[in-house]
């Protein structure tokens, strides 16, 4: 008998018994023993109760990979990160060593979980902190880009940007996992608002439009257009007369359409963009429709491009953003393995043979030219980096590591006087996307009606724009975000107080800010990319099917770390 | 190209402060009011930020200095971090017009190829102002149709 558990850490319970019965799974052989880690498998050890993600682990473990799928699509998990638990680890790793390069979260859950499993690790990191691209800049931060212009930011205590990674969407297990066993407090990103804007320079004259009307105006329009062709028949052919009065039903919900199905000002449509005057309590409590743009107006001024971003998987709520910054979650870890790691360390060489790996580095503080040795080398520096690095791989995996450009983006923080967002135009959170270069505005996500100084980022964005922006000095890509800004803000110019801005082709220890694969360079390369070769296996987002996102760091990590443990094994 | 050029150039300074002026005019309170004019989608004076998925700038120098030199730096001289940025400033390996054009076409390592978003025009512009700029002296021009060759 199974029972339901309340698991802080895995998130969700489900009445296990029911759902084991539907797939016959074995499961009277639960614990499989195993070394006493603190990974979350450790839950095996007091086997019932169970959490969802400790059952997956365990049927993948009891019945292999066809009933392990099978029972994930009835959890509905099978679209998302692959992540079902740490690879076990067990048996004697004799004490072989393994160097990691690289102290960003790929490195860091190497280092973790290897000398859980009793590896010997030393890790080298080129910055002065670890983390890599989880990354947060706070006032009093300094950050030297690549051509020397230096930012000293101004934001007050409690404001920050995080130039990197700055959200985790709920199906990335494995970095909530690590949040969750590591104490890394999270709060809800607000990644969609109604209320915020969408805004075109060439729509409406410029000004923003609230998602709401678009979105509702938008869905309504196409929902009664729909009806008019159920009506007239003209879908005959796909949907029978019975189906036809359902689909007439589920327009009329999803549209907002009145008893006549008709998308028109009223309480329905109100109720969806919101009213003209809201109801209230008392005399002057009548409320007063909004009237919905036209059909034309929406179509044409292209904003429906704006309201489909947040329904992709990895931006579906909920989802996060750590309390006080992204580098929550590295300064976690640097806590658990921050004693194995050797900052301003960059590293110039790698040399494997039969019996190790050496790598040569230098400190870049004092010059001082240095050596490590270990057994293996677990390396997760950036390709754009590691293709620099001499280093004897085979040829296959030296040409997969020439085979990925890395992507061009900037992000400019803004920090205001206060949060005129809120106060003059009820955005609480959430993200406003435009035309302009700017090509978003993300409110915080925290600290709601709070009185004072506040930060938002005021660009984030790719391709040409991006390349444009990091050309110019910083101080030149705050003026412009201000610039561009006010046009949705005019608050801006009054409000500003100061900037900080990244142009990650600039960043000193990455040159580009992912990993951006081809279709052809996939088929081509990948495999040798995240081959072990010889001693030598490479982790990171670059060896991963999320690139940019913590998730395919860390996963890419652990499948590695999985893959050498067993040929530690094999001896 | 040219007179697009030119208006661009023009209209950037004068949107700016057009930008402002009828951003201010609004109401703080609900931007999404009627008044405001036409904003013009103008690029700035080098020609960029006209457009996300393709570099605009007219000329070789142009787009040197708002895309190149995002890496290898306004004085052609490159950069090191962890890694490095070469520099073109006296770079032998540009002796070859067609290496050159070969790079930004291509990509090399972690360089993109931004020729994907440049004309042929484009990148034989860009590749022979590097060719005889920084310190470089090749005679030989490239041309729009080696471009087209190369792709």
């Amino acid at each position: 008998m199974l029972h339901l558990r309340k698991d802080t850490r895995a998130g969700e319970t489900l009445p296990v018994t029911k759902r084991l019965k539907r797939h016959s799974i074995p499961i009277g052989l639960a614990h499989q023993g195993g070394a006493a880690r603190e990974d979350f498998l450790m839950a095996f050890d007091s086997v019932l109760p169970m959490s969802k993600r400790d059952l997956l682990a365990l049927i993948g473990r009891s019945a292999g990979a066809s009933a392990m799928y099978l029972a994930m699509s009835s959890l509905g998990q099978a679209q998302a990160s692959p992540f079902t638990g740490v690879p076990k680890l067990d048996g004697d790793s004799k004490g072989a060593s393994v160097l990691v390069l690289g102290a960003g979260l790929a490195g860091l859950v190497a280092a973790l979980e290897l000398r859980r499993a009793g590896y010997k690790v030393q890790v080298l990191e080129y910055n002065d902190r670890v983390g890599g691209r989880s990354w947060t800049l706070r006032g009093g931060d300094r950050y030297t880009e690549l051509g020397g212009a230096t930012q000293n930011c101004e934001f007050a205590p409690g404001n920050y940007i995080n130039p990197g990674p700055w959200r985790i969407p709920h199906n990335h297990y494995a970095i909530m996992h690590y949040c969750q066993e590591l104490g890394v407090a999270l709060e809800p990103f607000m990644q969609l608002n109604y209320n915020a804007y969408v805004h075109s320079t060439k729509a409406f004259g410029g000004a923003p439009q609230r998602y709401r009307h678009i979105q509702a105006d938008f869905l309504g329009h196409v929902s009664e257009l729909m009806v008019k062709a159920v009506n007239k028949n003209a879908l005959a052919d796909a949907v029978t007369k019975e189906d036809g009065e359902i689909l007439m039903a589920a327009l009329k919900n999803l549209g907002a359409l009145d008893k006549n199905y008709r998308y028109v000002a009223g309480p329905a449509s109100s109720e969806r963009r919101g009213w003209t005057k809201g109801p209230g309590g008392g005399l002057s409590a009548e409320p007063i429709p909004s009237d919905p743009l036209t059909l034309e107006t929406v179509l044409q001024s292209g904003l429906w491009r704006n309201i489909s971003a947040s329904m992709s998987s990895t931006h579906h709520t909920a989802i996060f953003q750590p309390v006080g910054g992204m580098d929550m979650i590295p300064r976690a870890f640097e806590k658990q393995v921050g004693d194995l790691i050797r900052l301003n360390s960059k590293v110039t060489k790698i040399t494997q043979d039969d019996r190790g790996v050496t790598a040569d580095y230098v400190d870049t503080k004092t010059g001082e030219k240095l050596t490590a040795k270990a057994d293996w080398c677990m390396c997760t520096i950036p390709l754009s980096i590691l293709s620099q690095i001499e280093m004897n791989v085979s040829p296959e995996m030296t040409a997969a590591i020439g085979a990925v450009p890395y992507e061009a983006s900037v992000k400019v923080g803004l920090e205001f006087k206060r949060r005129f967002w809120e106060q003059d135009e009820q955005i609480y959170g959430g993200i406003t996307t435009t035309d302009l270069p700017i090509s978003q505005i993300s409110y915080p996500s925290t600290g709601y009606g709070a009185q004072g100084r506040s930060a938002l980022l005021g660009a984030y964005g790719f391709g040409a724009f991006a390349y444009e922006f990091t050309s110019l000095s910083p101080a030149e890509r705050v003026a412009r975000t201000v610039e561009w800004g006010a046009q949705i803000h005019p608050q801006y110019k009054a409000e500003f107080l100061n900037g900080v801005s990244v142009g990650w082709h600039r960043v000193p220890w990455t040159q580009g800010c992912f990993g951006t694969w081809t279709e052809e360079a996939r088929a081509e390369h990948y495999k040798n990319l995240c081959q072990i070769d010889g001693r030598i296996m490479l982790a990171g987002e670059h060896a991963s099917y999320i690139p940019a996102w913590q998730e395919g760091g860390i996963t890419s990590a652990l499948d590695a770390i999985g893959r050498l443990h067993q040929r530690v094994m094999a001896g | 190209m040219k007179k697009t050029t030119v208006l661009l150039g023009a209209a950037a300074s004068l949107a700016f402060a057009s930008i402002t002026a009828s951003a201010l005019a609004q109401s703080a309170a609900e931007p999404s009011g009627s008044g405001r004019a036409d904003i013009v989608a103008a690029g700035d004076a080098d020609g960029a930020f006209v457009t996300p998925g393709k570099f605009s700038e007219p000329s070789g120098a142009k787009m040197y200095k708002r895309v190149c030199a995002g890496c290898h730096m306004p004085d052609a001289k490159g950069a090191k971090g962890a890694g490095s940025y070469p520099a073109l400033a006296g770079d032998q390996n540009l002796a070859s017009g067609d290496y050159a054009i070969y790079v930004v076409v291509k990509g090399l390592h972690g360089m993109p190829a931004v020729g994907r978003m440049m004309t042929d025009q484009q990148v034989a512009d860009v590749v022979n102002y590097i060719r005889t700029n920084f310190g470089n002296k090749y005679k030989d021009s490239v041309t729009a149709a080696q471009v087209k060759a190369v792709r």
